[in-house]
């Protein structure tokens, strides 16, 4: 039996510590980016960075409501938590509110809550409840299909909403997948999938066809002695072209102009620093302003100036390139890379299955909300709108976040081995 | 592998992250320029350019205001663009055009659409110009001359091009900049610092304020005054005598280089590169090719200097001791070699004083002769012959501080083996026998002139001639132009040469054009000159040429002048030279009579035999 003070001292304090910290430089750029000539002060709760502080006095109240809770409590609850989750995304079509063309918020009075935020973690547990059960094998089609239908039901919703940036989220449970077990093939048809989709607009359709078929061509040259049947080899290039067509056909006819603009500017193709490339144009700007050291908080030109939108929200990492320079941005990164890594490792230290996967979960989402809005703000990633875990502005997002954190920090501390 | 799938690429992700940011904000991040920043408006504050004085601190030019129409591309908003034009004066196509022009050079600096405006325009457009987003007037300071000469010295200056502004980032589209002369030599000295106040602005363009609190803001730095050796009535009275003649007049203060006068002719006003008709006047002056009245010819010009080089001649065989000075050289009326003949116009005895005197030919071939027969081969003669005339600053570049020069020609060994074929041929010192009375090979600068001129008044020495007094505040001019430069000829050797030229007026070439009261020293030079026609080697009138400088002791003026065709020295140059001494000297003229003849006289005649396409003759 267990005392509670015997799990007290097992919390992973070097998660806590830089969730810690990464809230707080997320505070300070928030309010450098937020500053106007009208604040009064540090605690004006009618700023942004003002507000920025409560959602984080909140949040503390959160991390200790969601300790405080049973461990068992996840596992045994996962389905009844994901179910409340999936109704209160399909309650959006009726009560939502809009905003910016997206019906994803609940108007609270005074604030808005987003429920795609808390989907992440409900989806998580019940996907790592559904793998982690003795009775489903992820080797086996029919739960393979299981799991890809509790995946598509918050997915479908989202993107009714529409949010197409929460919806790619969702692309990071192949990786908890993956490690259970789900075959290699499907990891590498979705990269490989990726590569080809870049490959074909960076490239056009013709030049990656006639690549992809020299490339096999070469390779069954290379294994020619083996007596491969050469109809596999004709079979995966078939597949391969019809994937390079259609990507080049769907881009071409399918996709709006503002889409395909987006891929074109971080593949370089065209360069409109007015028009849809202003937002990428003037974070790099921004980031490249700050040379080694930063010009200092509050102080950056581009920041001061406004001239990155939303850079309180999505593009707050510009900030911290533009104040903090190079070193500040490596410190950033660097809290992400090891907060990720030290997640996939206490992850691994699992007793049990669940906690194991979910683990995997949070930092496979983690990763995808790193990967995707860093690439952006640096312009190697066509513009998706999702926030910077912990440091983005946003009540929303920083609970789900904290939410999603906490309860690993938990399950960590009653599961695993030392 | 399964374990390492997502730690790989997060660790991937991470280390693609570092090198875009180090790509990003280390190695791509052009160096910290506040101008290139779109948060940051950039306004310039121009600081008056710096005065002109003479030596006697007449005001030779100051300043005037002008207004420059300017435009910042991208922030130019639609606007009534005929109503604009109408305003401007110009036509709907033009204005496309500059516009166009200006983005191309950048869309976010300032680029000029209407320069200089008179006051007029300036007062009805200023009243409508907060209509037109982007553009503005800008305030600049023009040039604003007191005198109509001296143009060659002052210079002037003209809006910078981009081959300038790539060179130096100091300077901006339609900002001006020396060009010429004295406003091109001490431009950082006259033109100041301009002041700069960086103005942060949000996305919309609206000014929210001093960046940084001001703290990179400058003010403006006036240019500092400079005051000139030029003596502006020296210099306007040599201009007026040098009407409808070609050439030029150098005056120079012996004991201090100090340049008195620096007249060519024909020269233009330079009121006339000033304002909205600059460009018409500067390209008439341009493309003038006959009187070239943009070209320096008392800096650029490279001429026989003809007998005036015989003083140099004479300084040389005493220095090198092939002569004394008491040696006796027969003249038979002309000096043979071998076959030939160099013909000279007198015939008798003379020695080194009457030689100069009397502007003996035969005298200055033997004494030549002599030098280069002391050395072992006409290779070390010649050597030897240019190391002393280069102590005199000939043969390169004097190191004045004005921009244009040439280094005249004092030929060396090397460039008659060349021109004579050797080893295959020899040559020997007869070849080069012509450098003995200026003619042949030499080639001097009429500044040049001047200057060897001011060593010989000076028995030995001189400074580098300069046209800085000056320059009013902490600043003092270079160290170079207070060192006395020393001759290879030793001082003693001076005093027959200078009698010699005393000579040249008392009962010399120049005797009948004296200059009461003065005791003055100089040397009549008249140097044959060709030019082709139709590809034909033709020759026209001579160049008449004067050296002088006075008084005789202490001297006070060295002078050189050079009338293109005039004929013989003693008849223009020689009358010019003693007029302008006169004037310095008395600040009064005594021979009115010749001063008339020189006001009134003109050569345009001369002038124009070489283009009337028909035969001539000269020397009439």
């Amino acid at each position: 039996m267990m005392t509670p003070s015997k799990t007290y001292v097992r919390f992973d304090w070097l998660i806590i510590f830089i969730y810690l910290a990464l809230v707080i430089v997320g505070w300070l750029n928030i309010y450098s980016a937020s500053l106007s000539d009208n604040a009064q002060g540090f605690f004006d709760f009618s700023q942004i960075y003002g507000k920025q502080m409560i959602w984080m006095g909140l949040s503390v109240v959160l991390i200790i409501f969601v300790l405080a809770l049973e461990a068992k409590f996840y596992e045994n609850y996962a389905s009844i938590i994901y179910i409340a989750s999936v109704l209160s995304l399909a309650g959006l079509f009726i009560f939502g509110k809009t905003i910016a063309g997206a019906t994803a918020w609940y108007d609270l009075g005074g604030f808005s809550i987003q429920p795609s935020e808390f989907a992440k973690a409900a989806t998580a547990l019940a996907l790592s409840k559904y793998v982690s059960d003795i009775q489903t094998n992820l080797k086996d089609f029919k739960d393979q299909l299981a799991a890809l239908i509790l995946l598509a039901i918050p997915v479908i919703l989202i993107l009714l909403q529409p949010d197409p940036g929460s919806v790619l989220i969702y692309a990071a449970f192949i990786f908890p997948l993956y490690r259970e077990g789900l075959h290699g093939v499907y990891l590498f048809v979705g990269v490989g999938a990726a590569v080809l989709f870049v490959a074909t607009l960076a490239f056009g359709g013709i030049w990656t066809a006639a690549g992809v078929t020299l490339i096999a061509a070469f390779q069954f040259y290379r294994k020619r002695k083996a007596r491969v049947n050469i109809f596999n080899y004709i079979t995966v290039i078939g597949v391969c072209l019809l994937f390079i067509f259609s990507v080049s056909y769907i881009f071409n006819n399918v996709f709006k102009q503002h889409h395909r603009d987006r891929f074109n500017i971080v593949l370089g193709k065209e360069v409109d620093s007015r028009g849809i490339g202003y937002n990428t144009n003037q974070s790099e700007i921004a980031v490249s302003n700050g040379g080694w050291l930063g010009k200092g908080w509050t102080q950056g030109t581009q920041t001061k100036g406004n001239f990155v939108p939303e850079q309180h929200t999505d593009y707050i990492f510009s900030t911290v390139g533009e104040e903090w320079g190079f070193i500040g941005s490596l410190v950033v990164v660097l809290l992400f890379v090891g907060l990720i890594t030290r997640i996939i490792y206490r992850a691994e230290k699992q007793k049990n299955q669940f906690s194991r996967i979910y683990g995997y979960s949070v930092a496979a989402i983690l990763f995808l909300h790193f990967f995707v809005n860093i690439g952006m703000v640096l312009g190697i990633f066509p513009t998706v709108g999702i926030p910077l875990p912990f440091i983005s502005y946003g009540g929303s997002a920083l609970w789900g976040f904290t939410i999603l954190l906490f309860i690993f920090v938990k399950l960590d501390a009653v599961n695993s081995h030392y | 592998m399964r374990k390492l799938a997502l730690l790989i690429l997060v660790l991937l992700s991470g280390v693609l992250f570092i090198a875009r940011l180090f790509y990003l904000q280390i190695y791509d991040a052009s160096p910290e320029s506040l101008t290139q920043n779109s948060a940051i408006k950039v306004v310039y504050d121009y600081p008056q350019r710096g005065y002109m004085f003479d030596r006697n601190m007449e005001l030779l030019v100051s300043n005037q205001p002008s207004y420059d129409v300017m435009v910042v591309p991208r922030e130019v908003k639609p606007l009534d663009t005929l109503e604009f034009c109408s305003l401007l004066k110009i036509t709907k196509k033009e204005f496309k055009e500059i516009l166009r022009k200006a983005r191309i050079y950048s869309p976010r600096l300032p680029s000029v659409v209407i320069p200089q405006l008179n006051k007029a325009d300036f007062a009805s457009l200023s009243e409508k110009m907060y209509k037109y987003e982007g553009f503005y007037i800008q305030r600049r300071s023009l040039r604003d001359y007191q005198v109509d000469h001296s143009a060659n010295v002052m210079g002037y200056i003209a809006e910078v091009n981009n081959a300038i502004i790539k060179e130096n980032p100091y300077y901006q589209m339609g900002e001006l900049i020396g060009t010429a002369g004295v406003e091109k030599q001490y431009e950082e000295v006259l033109r100041g610092v301009k002041g700069v106040k960086y103005i942060q602005r949000d996305r919309f363009n609206r000014e929210i304020g001093p960046y940084k609190d001001g703290i990179f803001d400058t003010l403006p730095e006036r240019g500092k005054d400079i005051q000139l050796t030029i003596d502006a009535t020296l210099q306007k009275y040599g201009q007026e005598l040098m009407v409808n003649k070609r050439g030029g007049i150098v005056a120079i203060e012996p004991d201090s280089g100090e340049i008195l006068a620096l007249i060519t002719a024909p020269s233009y006003d330079p009121s006339l590169l000033v304002g909205r008709n600059r460009s018409k006047n500067f390209t008439k002056l341009w493309y003038d090719t006959i009187s070239k009245p943009l070209y320096d010819r008392v800096l650029m010009g490279e001429y026989p200097p003809g007998s005036p080089f015989k003083a140099l001649t004479a300084l040389i065989g005493l220095q090198e001791g092939a002569i004394e000075m008491d040696d006796i050289i027969s003249c038979t009326g002309g000096y043979h070699f071998g076959r030939r003949v160099l013909r000279c116009h007198h015939r008798g005895p003379v020695a080194m004083v009457s030689g100069i005197a009397r502007s003996c030919n035969t005298y200055f071939c033997t004494v030549y002769k002599r030098v280069m027969d002391s050395y072992p081969t006409p290779q070390d003669g010649i050597d030897a012959w240019r190391s002393d005339l280069m102590s005199f600053g000939l043969g390169d570049y004097l190191g004045y501080d004005l921009p244009t020069g040439r280094r005249g020609n004092i030929p060396t060994s090397a460039y008659y083996n060349k021109i004579h074929k050797y080893p295959e041929h020899r040559w020997s010192s007869l070849a080069t026998i012509s450098n003995a009375i200026g003619q042949g090979e030499v080639l001097l600068t009429p500044i040049q002139m001047a200057n060897f001129t001011a060593a010989i008044a000076n028995r030995g020495y001189y400074y580098t001639p300069h046209v800085i007094k000056n320059i009013i505040g902490p600043d003092t001019i270079p160290q170079k132009f207070k060192e006395k430069q020393h001759t290879k000829v030793k001082p003693e050797y001076f005093e027959p040469v200078v009698e010699g030229m005393f000579q040249v007026y008392e009962n010399g070439t120049a005797s009948s054009i004296r200059v009461p009261g003065i005791e003055v020293c100089g040397k009549t030079g008249t140097a044959e000159n060709f030019t082709r026609i139709d590809g034909k080697r033709v020759q026209l009138t001579d160049h008449s040429i004067f050296v002088a400088f006075a008084p005789k002791d202490n001297p006070k003026i060295a002078i050189s002048v050079f009338v293109e065709n005039g004929y013989w020295g003693s008849r223009w140059a020689g009358r010019i030279a003693g007029l302008m001494i006169e004037k310095y000297l008395k600040g009064e003229i005594t021979r009115t009579d010749m001063e008339k003849y020189v006001l009134e006289g003109s050569l345009e005649e001369e002038y124009a035999k070489q283009y009337s396409g028909k035969p001539f003759t000269i020397n009439r």
